[in-house]
């Protein structure tokens, strides 16, 4: 049944012709949202009916297997939540509700596609597919300061894309250039004759440096804290946690071409990987505005997960892909917190947190909870990534890397210990208290559990992630 | 699994005791009402404290072996187990652990007005942590329960804490985590070289000198930080002067302990040649810390700096002991952890219940109380004996032992600790006596109300063991002995010519 085989994204893609529809009329957003808010949980189920498909589609170009159907099921599981709590979806004008909850979703699609190609046009059209739509979600802020920040952040975010874009066309038509072919299938052997020139390397580098962009490693992190700042809060919230995972997968079907004697890559990715880690967290240090501290933190994250890839090994690889899980659990979190303490959808200072445990308990708990998974204490997942990704990287023998990547996590908890001092230790002054919904309560308490499980029984999640990584290698 | 007996008691004790706290803490998250969460939280942890004491009884003091044992596989992709046992080493600091909980508890239950029941589930995963660090034979396990237990403790300093808690609780976080990422490092390095996480297993293993140098250092930077050895000794005092009560008693009986308690059974076992290596260092370290604790304790007007310095001074005896690697140093330093705890411990509540009266921990403001609060001096009095080490308490007998075992090892710096002892009873004397005799300089203390009942409930337990251990310590060194005599003979074994060396290094 090829039907099957492709049932998430033909679900997402007629969800977005609805949508389409829907934002013809003269709808409000909270008609909009219940459409999305159905389609994402709907979606949720679709990715997990598929999750054991097999195949491929469109002449090889499209290949559904385990790992791309978990990595599916992930990105659903994290566009439904990113609906869940963005009840109010206070940043943007009623009035482009519509468009925005259709170009969430396109860019949602995008994602899912992206993942399965395994055909360098594919990959790239999917990429865009699901960039294009970011970019438009950015200036849909409305202009709340009058200094028109989101425009300002949405030039950058598309200059800066394009750019990447451009970088990893090049690199592409290198690929094409040297083996003649754009499927991965047949371009691996034909590259692997030739892994000692410079051109392939120079390649791969290329080709790698677009999905570095989306998951912001040094040096193409630059777009980060200005559409962290600019974007509301809620599409931070997607940008920041969403596309990274799919970014992750992608760089691991990728490094696979690198290997068996890819050296030069590792070289490039430990370069980038401890670069990654000491700018994100030491500039981190001086934020004031926390989405910015996030943006420079996830910098420091893309850091470590690079340092799964570096092993070229299936653990290495599996690990990658369980911490940007957990990356995406705890990010999830902190922005929730965000979005919710954000009165009318401004941007928040870490100030502005003050005394949260007296506003809202469940709200300061659940930000406590995820700043200490970012900072990597046990026992939350946050640690346990940190823990196998350091063991991997020393197993293969990258000692150096693993020291810097510990003294980095020293380096990072001053910034989170920071946040959590302001939520427990300050005193709310005269700031509200935060009313928090049923459905935003829920939702964070599952985060926390979530956090906590996968930190305490990571054998589970783990163990899918190996076999989804075996499935490609 | 030869180094485990397996429990016999019919139920899992150990696992018993770590998950009752973490259970209660979760069940108190459901109770309404102050005074439910108090009441609730005593329960627990009085049922903990009689948990525990089966181990005493059952103890086997004939075996080295770790005994009551666990063994669960946990995380098979690394490895990692579920494996718990005590032995001598740790059986005196889980009892110390589930003892003075309860007393916490008693002693908060007026220090602690707002945020009760948030204060109690801290109090509860403290205790959890704790005991699992004490309990774990597995190092993920250890090292999860280890850094996880800074949160709890972070939060009773940074929101019951005094006006610089923000500062203190920082500061205390960022030095103990600080020291505990290159743990990590060494932990993960071991377990590339040996395949297995297990403690017991990775002991007394064939590492190079080089190895075994780098992971003592990743060690002894993270152990020497919780102890806190002289210089790392900056987060204590701010810490210890902004926590709560109860925190204070627990940071200064328990998380101190942990920190010598990584010395024994990690460093020791494990890295013997590098430990050799660096016991001359250590050891004038330890002088250092003691007469470095001394003297800054004779100057200070705040009576919870006070004490705090006098704990650098104190732990400094006690590293003193652990790396004169022979069985009285040893055993002194394991009796006076524990002494340390019951004595330091009591202090804390000494001078949180003069805050309670007066908000006020200045000397000077405390002074001439001895006239309206003749209990209260009495306890203090024994305390403050106790820990100038006077002869008929509990820090005697635990200082007597280290002193005879340094003078064992090496008779130089052990000269160099004993000013310590009088400096001890230089400050202590000093408190005494501005509290008892001293003529208060402008407060009225005449309102001041005595000891009530609770907080007499409070110390008595802890001035019983203060003489009981200093009168009769038979029990306590008995369940220590054989696997202290086993801890010597590891580090023996790999030692070989490297003593001679190591004495050589010392003048």
């Amino acid at each position: 049944m090829k039907l099957m085989l492709f049932a998430p994204e033909l679900f997402l893609l007629l969800g977005s012709l609805i949508l389409f529809l829907v934002s013809t009329g003269k709808v409000g957003g909270k008609k909009a949202r219940a459409v999305t808010l159905s389609l994402a949980l709907i979606n949720v189920l679709v990715c997990f009916a598929c999750l054991h498909q097999e195949g491929s589609l469109f002449h090889e170009a499209y290949r559904i297997d385990f790992f791309s159907q978990l990595v599916k099921l992930v990105i659903s599981m994290g566009f439904a939540v990113v609906l869940l709590f963005s009840t109010e979806l206070k940043g943007i004008d009623d009035g482009v509700r519509p468009e925005y909850y259709l170009f969430l979703t396109l860019s949602t699609l995008g994602l899912l596609m992206l993942v399965s190609s395994v055909e360098l046009l594919t990959m790239f059209i999917a990429l865009e597919l699901s960039s294009y739509s970011l970019y438009l979600l950015v200036p849909m802020r409305d202009d709340r300061t009058g200094l028109r920040m989101q425009m300002e952040s949405a030039i950058k975010y598309i200059l800066f894309g394009v750019v990447a874009t451009g970088v990893m066309l090049f690199g592409m038509s290198y690929l094409f250039g040297l083996t003649g072919t754009t499927y991965l299938v047949e371009l691996l052997p034909r590259l692997h004759q030739m892994m000692g020139s410079p051109a392939a390397l120079i390649a791969i580098a290329m080709v790698l440096g677009g999905f570095f962009f989306k998951l912001a490693v040094f040096p193409f992190h630059s777009w980060v804290p200005d559409v962290y700042q600019g974007a509301s809060n809620e599409t931070t919230a997607f940008i920041a946690s969403v596309p990274k995972v799919a970014a992750v997968a992608m760089l691991i079907r990728l490094t696979a071409l690198a290997t068996p004697e890819g050296q030069p890559i590792v070289m490039l990715l430990i370069v980038l990987s401890v670069c990654s880690m000491f700018y994100g967290n030491l500039v981190a240090l001086v934020q004031t505005d926390i989405k910015r501290m996030l943006g420079f933190s996830g910098i420091a994250h893309a850091g470590y997960v690079l340092l799964g890839l570096v092993t070229m090994q299936e653990v290495g690889y599996a690990t990658s892909l369980y911490y940007i899980v957990g990356y995406l659990v705890m990010s999830l979190a902190g922005f929730l917190v965000i979005c919710k303490v954000s009165e009318h959808g401004e941007n928040l200072a870490v100030d502005d947190l003050s005394g949260l445990h007296k506003r809202s308990p469940l709200l300061a708990l659940t930000l406590a909870v995820s700043m200490f998974a970012m900072a990597g204490i046990p026992p939350f997942v946050g640690f346990m990534g940190k823990f196998m990704l350091l063991t991997g990287a020393y197993k293969a023998g990258h000692l150096p890397l693993v020291i810097l990547a510990a003294i980095n996590t020293a380096i990072a908890i001053y910034y989170y210990l920071s946040v959590v001092r302001v939520v427990y230790s300050a005193s709310p002054e005269d700031r509200p208290a935060v009313v928090v919904g049923g459905m935003a309560k829920a939702v964070s308490v599952g985060l926390v559990m979530i956090i906590i499980a996968m930190g305490i029984f990571p054998d589970q999640i783990l163990q899918l992630a190996t076999d989804a990584v075996r499935a490609i290698l | 699994m030869d180094f485990l007996i397996m429990n016999h008691m019919g139920f899992p004790i150990l696992s018993a005791l770590i998950f009752l706290p973490l259970v209660g803490a979760l069940i108190l998250l459901c109770i309404p009402g102050e005074t439910a969460a108090k009441n609730w939280t005593m329960l627990v942890t009085v049922v903990t404290a009689l948990v525990s004491l089966p181990l005493y009884w059952n103890f086997d003091a004939t075996t080295a072996k770790y005994q009551f044992g666990e063994h669960a596989s946990w995380i098979s992709a690394l490895h990692i187990n579920y494996t718990l046992g005590i032995d001598g080493i740790s059986l005196l600091l889980v009892l110390l652990t589930t003892l003075i909980m309860p007393l916490c508890v008693l002693g908060s239950w007026r220090y602690i007005d707002k945020r009760v029941k948030e204060f109690m589930i801290c109090l509860l995963l403290m205790e959890t942590s704790m005991l699992g660090v004490f309990m774990a034979l597995d190092f993920i396990l250890f090292y999860l329960l280890w850094e996880a237990m800074l949160i709890p403790m972070y939060l009773l300093i940074a929101v019951w804490g005094g006006p610089r808690k923000v500062y203190a609780s920082t500061k205390f976080f960022l030095y103990t985590l600080a020291g505990s990422v290159l743990l990590l490092v060494a932990i993960i390095a071991l377990y590339l070289d040996q395949g297995t996480f297990s403690i017991p297993t990775l002991m007394g293993q064939d590492y190079s000198t080089n190895f075994q140098i780098l992971i003592f250092l990743a060690f002894f930077l993270a152990f020497a930080i919780k102890v806190p050895m002289f210089p790392f000794h900056t987060w204590l005092p701010a810490a210890h002067v902004e926590a709560p009560t109860a925190g204070s008693v627990i940071l200064a009986s328990i998380l101190l302990k942990m920190g010598t308690y990584g010395f024994l059974r990690f460093c020791l076992p494990i890295t013997p040649e590098a430990t050799m290596i660096f016991v001359p260092y250590i050891l004038w370290l330890s002088v250092a810390g003691i007469l470095y604790g001394g003297f800054t304790a004779l100057a200070q007007q705040d009576m919870k700096k006070l004490i705090a310095y006098s704990s650098v001074g104190h732990m400094g005896f006690v590293t003193l002991g652990i790396f004169v690697l022979n069985q009285q140093g040893i055993e002194g330093a394991l009796l006076q952890m524990i002494n340390h705890g019951i004595t330091t411990g009591a202090l804390f509540f000494c001078v949180g219940m003069i805050y309670e009266r007066t908000h006020s921990r200045e000397l000077d403001a405390a002074a001439g109380l001895g006239k309206y609060m003749p209990v209260y001096v009495s306890f203090l009095a024994f305390f403050s004996l106790s820990s100038l080490a006077f002869p008929g308490t509990n820090s005697f007998v635990g200082e007597f032992l280290i002193l005879v075992g340094g003078f064992a090892n090496n008779k130089i710096v052990t000269a160099f600790a004993i000013p310590g002892a009088v400096l001890a009873a230089a400050y202590m004397f000093r408190m005494l006596q501005r509290v008892v005799w001293g003529r208060p300089v402008n407060p009225d203390h005449s309102g001041i109300l005595d000891l009530n009942v609770r907080e007499m409930v409070t110390l008595a337990p802890l001035l019983f063991f203060v003489f009981w251990i200093g009168l009769a310590p038979a029990p306590f060194l008995k369940v220590m002995h054989v696997s202290v005599t086993h801890l010597i003979e590891q580090v023996g074994v790999a030692s070989g010519g490297t003593v001679s060396v190591a004495k050589l290094m010392i003048p």
